[in-house]
């Protein structure tokens, strides 16, 4: 539009000044990331260089005699988010299905509006319920109730504290579900009608379709939205400090305290005295930062894949 | 009706039935956390909460006034830093990128909002923090700030895109530069958009506590100026929910309520906004 003109001319009416500050702008958002990862890199050097691949798989965390291990708020954390996971996955696709599949198209955008604004609440808020909600519950019935029909599992063993992996577990997987629903509705919205309707002409039942052919066409998307939820429930610090017992435990299980690495952060950064400590905690940090990295990355790829393939059939 | 088929029918309703029961579950549990603070935080709130400092530990009472000042200073500092960068970042990406440079902003946006909450304080911690030698509201701020420009940037920008091209060329068309077009013709045009993207992400960052926590720390006083430890309502809510007091755990509900709300409200004006008429004036 502009190219006949000459670099003068643009420079006079505005366009190149206008161009070049909203380039500063949008520069400092590349600059921001590239120094967060600098920075993470340079502020774990201590921790790094002394302990090597051994601050992953030791398990020793202790100030006193300058040792650390990281094993136990590894541990912790992967066992959290999978336990969310495993309840979240099933209720949130199901969700999804009845919003993109059943509901009318009012309904569900109403009931979208709800789930949106429960992804909107703040981490804190889980926390505080977990604490006064979710603990006493867990505690008085559910564990109980767990170790009488499944005690001879090594995973409910123990004494019921309230506190612990699984409540944690459960308090994650509560606040993951809105992402799980927003993105597999999105999802399965996408699928073209055909593949339904093709699927019904040959007989199946509506779950038939909705279980044989929508769910096999959405699958890689739906995948996306699973990665999405695992990356915030790694991250996830608040509700997860207030809940999970902050005890660096491995054990098997789940109604032991335990800890994980966003607590551990959370918990012990403004204590931490010596440089290698607070070294530690960053380098945490950093493995935090280096998992959701690469979960974030696969989510948005398998969602983008899902879509494209979408849309593409959907013309053909 | 063979055997066969009243089983695959019973079947299909029974899991069409069932994944009617998913979505009732996850909405009901926003009602249940709605409800229960309302109960909670409505029977502990009072004027005192938003007039008063905090009662020294042991007695009853006192309110949460500078937590109060305190979000709201860390909020004001978090747009100064975010919504400029978002807003003109998501101008150069919606009107005057090429290809290349646009991909990694875009990347780097997006990685951005992946990263994890606590990572973002550790990163105002080492580059606000540690050069001042103390924690203070212009470190809050700043982690708060950063949180905000990879949401306002990505879906402002995704607003400017949605403005139709005819009217950039209309306005090019009768004269005007660039720049006159986008400040004239398409940020007007799409002002209910961008801002709810601000709306929405100011509500995101309102409930983050886990980058104040060496940040902005906690203060049981007010914060004077800016380069002070500053209390904040979502910190006050943590401290005071893992305390053993129960009046703590009174205020803390109370200050749930204060947090949840004004997050929910912020909420539903953005998505009013955005419903209310068409993005572009009807000419």
């Amino acid at each position: 539009m502009a190219g006949s003109r000459s670099f003068l001319s643009k420079l006079g009416d505005g366009d190149e000044i206008a161009r070049l500050v909203t380039f500063i702008f949008a520069g400092s958002v590349v600059l921001i990331t590239l120094l967060l990862v600098f920075e993470l890199w340079r502020e774990s050097y201590l921790p790094r260089h002394k302990f090597g691949f051994g601050f992953f798989v030791t398990s020793v965390w202790d100030p006193i005699f300058d040792k650390f291990g990281a094993l136990p708020f590894i541990y912790g954390t992967v066992v959290t988010a999978g336990v969310s996971l495993l309840i979240a996955v099933p209720l949130g696709i199901g969700a999804a299905i009845f919003l993109a599949e059943l509901a009318p198209a009012r309904v569900s955008d109403a009931l979208q509006f709800f789930i949106d604004l429960l992804a909107a609440v703040p981490s804190v808020i889980y926390g505080l319920l977990g604490v006064f909600v979710v603990i006493p519950v867990m505690r008085q019935y559910i564990q109980p109730a767990l170790k009488n029909s499944l005690g001879f599992l090594p995973f409910f063993q123990g004494p019921a504290y309230g506190v612990g992996f699984l409540t944690a577990g459960m308090v994650l997987a509560i606040m993951v579900i809105p992402y799980i629903i927003s993105v597999s509705r999105e999802v399965l919205i996408s699928v073209p009608r055909d593949q339904r309707e093709a699927a019904l002409a040959l007989g199946s039942t509506r779950w038939e379709s909705t279980w044989k052919v929508v769910l096999p066409f959405a699958r890689t998307g739906i995948m996306g939205s699973i990665f999405l939820a695992l990356a915030r429930a790694l991250g996830e610090t608040m509700a997860v400090t207030m809940v999970i017992g902050n005890t660096p435990t491995i054990s098997a299980s789940l109604f032991s305290p335990g800890y994980s690495i966003a607590a551990v952060i959370a918990n012990e950064f403004t204590e931490a005295t010596g440089d290698l400590y607070l070294q530690s905690l960053i380098e945490l940090g950093l493995v935090l930062f280096l998992l959701t990295f690469l979960l974030n990355g696969m989510a948005r790829l398998l969602i983008v894949i899902t879509s494209q393939r979408g849309s593409g059939m959907g013309q053909a | 009706m063979s055997h066969r088929l009243r089983w695959r029918k019973f079947v299909s309703h029974f899991m069409l039935t069932m994944t009617g029961l998913c979505a009732l579950v996850a909405v009901a549990v926003l009602f249940f956390i709605l409800g229960y603070l309302v109960y909670h935080g409505g029977t502990s709130i009072s004027w005192n909460f938003f007039t008063n400092l905090p009662a020294p530990v042991g007695e009853t009472g006192g309110g949460m006034a500078n937590a109060i000042v305190g979000s709201a200073k860390l909020l004001l500092l978090a747009c100064l830093l975010g919504v400029p960068i978002g807003f003109f970042g998501a101008i150069y990406l919606a009107e005057f990128s090429s290809g290349t440079i646009a991909f990694v902003v875009r990347y780097a946006a997006d990685l951005l909002n992946g990263v994890p909450s606590i990572v973002i304080g550790i990163f105002a911690y080492s580059l606000v923090v540690l050069p001042f030698k103390h924690f203070s509201t212009l470190a809050g701020g700043f982690a708060l700030g950063l949180m905000m420009i990879p949401i306002t940037l990505r879906s402002t920008e995704e607003f400017l895109r949605a403005v139709p091209r005819a009217l950039r060329e209309g306005a090019m068309a009768l004269g005007a530069s660039q720049w006159k077009t986008i400040a004239s013709v398409v940020v007007p045009a799409a002002y209910r958009g961008i801002l709810t993207a601000i709306l929405l992400a100011f509500a995101r960052v309102a409930g983050e506590t886990a980058p104040l926590l060496f940040t902005a720390f906690g203060n049981r006083f007010w914060s004077p100026g800016w380069n002070q430890p500053t209390a904040s309502l979502p910190v006050m809510i943590f401290t005071y929910a893992i305390a053993p007091y129960d009046d703590w755990h009174r205020q803390a509900w109370a200050a749930g309520l204060v947090l949840l709300g004004l997050i929910l409200i912020i909420n539903i004006i953005a998505r009013v906004i955005l419903s209310r008429g068409v993005a572009v004036p009807r000419t």
